[in-house]
């Protein structure tokens, strides 16, 4: 039957956590009322994260944000009466207050350039017809019986298409090699083993269009001439995880995986793997040593896995972004996507947009699109009127920009001019609060840890360098530190076996070059000048402005704070004191000094 | 500590990946999906059976973040660590679980009741900073959310 409108609830990772009950009430709510001609259906990833749980009600593209069970009833009234839309779940355009019924009006959406996204919060990812209605399958129907695989590697060659895993190697060199590399069976293999901590681009487009993946590593089998193919997932997408097998099932049973695909006589087989928690298995070469189920260490390159792969077969392996971006190229043509983006970057950007950013979300704009319209534009700018410090891209491989650089463009030349790089799609946004020393140490903590341990300069380079780092942040710094860490970082950037190591000192040197003045205060001064390093920051309580209302005595984690009495101001004692900023946040007064 | 491990709950895992060492990961995830961590009498059994060495399954077990050789808590609590959990205060909210639980990264409370562990990124940035029990995430914790989350009146 067909339906008047579908409500379609956003089920992603963001919009499901703290409990999956949005699509169950509204479900229940519609069968309760009879609400009989509109559809209850859900999709994945809408994006804006910020807003969820986010309901979109279609074909009018009406957007109800932060919604909950208990506004079922209302939203179904309205789908009843076909009436006016539930005002109060709208989002409200902050300057202005004015309600703004569809998406497409939104900043947030209306900024953006959504090309691999399309499908992304439009389709139920755990149906197939949803992909194949919206022209799913046709790419590879069209590489299948109208082109040589030669001339789809060349199709892929002209539309100018990138690896999006972060390195922007070009895809079709590495299809192309390959191909032409003797040994048999090849392998081809899709990375979505995304580690970076503060980006789910890859999860997101898994969980929201399995198959567009899925098709774009059928395709690129069918030019490479692989007859097995693998999805490597991390295990901590289980919701990912759980949409591909399905996707993967019901292609199957459709005819577009398997022996003979669509009656051709190409045979294409994909196997899912789950990760177990290594961040290093996102190296190509680690990743292929997990599938084999071994310790997931990386080797050197050459050879490189176009050589000798997995099961020291050709194996090809791109990012879930590239793979995604396969089809539409195939569909649409080269020229059209080559006509997106700047000379050197073809193409969209996906990102992550996350940190102290009004509009946290996944974003997708064409190449070259300067930062600022990212932050401020499509972000929304800083909350609470605070001020831009700076972007960090890439994740723990990438780099800070400061808030100077903020025309820079985003494309894969421009952000490594700057010692950053594209990354896989990580932006995290820093405010005047975020301490850059702070950053860096983070960073280095994480890769020091996720470090495998093969190559002694990622091994020790990593672990003298958070050392130095902690000794900064604990106002333990001492002069001469600051050069010790640039020699060790280069160092260890041009030594490491692999990408984690000769990536992991891009934060450190960013934020050396760009932020000096905090790590001289630190040393220096012993001071933090974003008030963040715990060591060098002291809270007090301001007698004259303190009430004595008790507030902070009753947040207080840590029972550091006592009562003196009505209208007498209260004691903090320091040594029972956490810094968690608990009572910063709670005191109306303004009472609560950090220093 | 001392319970009985029955050893016959491995055998459809074995026969499902009957020949296939390279399935050596997914098979330790499903043996972990059984026991509820890598008891080592199963590994021994693990390694008997498929001719995997135990020295090379050890290899692997330890490489891994998501593989436990102890048993866990019944109550699985993650901490996400990403970089949007952290500039949000996930330091912060970090070490207020560990005041909460009692325990530190890693450990496990001796009632079997919690276990505490800490999450690289589990991609719901916008919702910093998050906690995860049991699969089910928390978003924008604060100090109060904690305690309520974490008031120790169930345990026993």
């Amino acid at each position: 039957m067909r339906y008047r409108n579908t409500a379609l609830v956003c089920r992603g990772t963001g919009c499901v956590a703290g409990g999956d009950t949005v699509y169950e009430a509204l479900r229940q709510e519609a069968e309760r009322q009879r609400l009989t001609d509109v559809l209850i259906d859900f999709t994945g990833c809408h994006g804006y994260c910020q807003e969820g749980p986010i309901v979109a009600i279609e074909p009018d593209g009406i957007l109800y944000t932060r919604v909950e069970p208990k506004h079922a009833t209302e939203i179904v009234s309205s789908l009843m009466s076909d009436g006016k839309p539930v005002e109060h779940l709208l989002y409200h355009d902050p300057a202005t207050s004015q309600a703004i019924p569809r998406y497409s009006d939104i900043n947030f959406y209306k900024k953006q350039d959504r090309v691999i996204l399309h499908n992304c919060g439009h389709i139920n990812p755990e149906r197939i017809d949803d992909y194949l209605a919206s022209g799913g399958y046709q790419s590879a129907r069209k590489a299948l019986f109208q082109m040589r695989p030669e001339q789809v590697i060349e199709e892929i060659r002209r539309s100018g298409l990138r690896g999006r895993g972060g390195a922007g190697f070009p895809t079709a060199i590495k299809w192309d090699l390959c191909r032409k590399a003797t040994g048999s069976p090849k392998y081809v293999i899709c990375n979505a083993d995304e580690g970076d901590p503060g980006a789910f681009m890859d999860g997101s487009i898994l969980e929201a269009d399995p198959h567009a993946v899925l098709e774009g590593l059928t395709i690129a089998a069918y030019a490479i001439g692989a007859s097995e193919g693998y999805v490597y997932v991390r295990a901590e997408y289980p919701l990912a995880v759980s949409r591909l097998r399905t996707a993967l099932r019901q292609s199957q049973e459709r005819g577009f995986l398997g022996s003979q695909i669509l009656g051709s006589d190409f045979s294409f087989t994909i196997h899912l793997k789950e990760g177990a928690g290594a961040f290093v298995c996102g190296e190509e070469t680690a990743l292929m040593m997990s599938i084999e189920g071994q310790r997931g260490m990386p080797h050197p390159r050459p050879p490189f896995p176009a050589q000798l792969g997995l099961h020291a077969k050709p194996t090809n392996i791109n990012n879930v972004k590239t793979l995604a971006s396969v089809p539409l190229i195939i569909g649409r043509g080269a020229d059209w996507y080559a006509g997106i983006g700047t000379e050197k970057s073809k193409g969209t950007a996906l990102f992550c947009l996350t940190g102290k950013v009004t509009n946290c979300g996944l974003v997708e704009v064409p190449m070259g699109t300067p930062l600022s319209k990212l932050v401020m534009d499509i972000g929304g700018g800083i909350p609470h009127g605070k001020h831009l410090k700076a972007v960090q891209t890439g994740g723990p491989s990438g780099g800070c920009i400061p808030a100077r650089f903020m025309d820079v463009p985003v494309d894969y030349e421009s952000l490594a001019k700057l010692g950053s790089i594209m990354g896989s799609g990580g932006m995290v946004v820093m405010d005047e609060d975020t301490c850059m020393v702070e950053i860096a140490r983070y960073f280095v903590d994480f890769t020091q840890s996720e470090s495998c341990g093969k190559c002694t300069p990622c091994r020790l380079g990593t672990k003298r360098m958070l050392e130095i780092l902690t000794r900064i942040t604990q106002g333990k710094g001492t002069e001469g530190d600051i050069e010790l860490l640039t020699e060790l970082a280069q160092e260890v950037k041009d030594t490491a076996l692999c990408g984690l190591g000769q990536t992991a000192p891009n934060p450190v040197l960013t934020t050396i070059d760009y932020f000096r003045d905090e790590y001289d205060a630190h040393i220096k001064e012993k001071r933090c000048p974003a008030a963040a390093c715990d060591a060098l920051v002291h809270f007090s309580i301001i007698a004259k402005k303190c009430p004595g209302c008790g507030m902070c005595v009753k947040a207080c984690p840590s029972q550091a704070i006592t009562s003196m009495g009505k209208k007498q101001p209260v004691v903090l004692d320091d040594a029972k004191c956490m810094k968690c900023r608990t009572c910063y946040d709670v005191c109306k007064m303004g009472a609560v000094k950090i220093e | 500590m001392s319970t009985e491990i029955d050893l016959s709950l491995l055998d459809p895992v074995l026969e499902g990946h009957h020949g296939h060492k390279d399935a050596l990961i997914t098979m330790l995830q499903e043996v972990q999906e059984i026991y509820g961590y890598l008891p080592e009498a199963v590994l021994a059994r693990l390694s008997d059976e498929t001719g995997i060495s135990l020295s090379r399954i050890y290899a692997v077990v330890t490489f891994y973040a998501q593989f436990h050789t102890t048993p866990r808590g019944r109550r699985i609590v993650r901490v996400c660590r990403g970089t949007a959990c952290h500039v949000q205060g996930g330091n912060t909210i970090f070490q207020l679980v560990k005041q909460l639980l009692g325990i530190e990264e890693g450990q496990t409370s001796p009632d079997l009741e919690y276990t505490l562990e800490t999450v690289a990124c589990i991609g719901a940035c916008a919702l910093a900073p998050n906690v995860v029990v049991n699969g089910v995430t928390y978003s924008h914790v604060n100090a109060g959310k904690l305690s309520e989350l974490f008031t120790r009146k169930d345990r026993r």
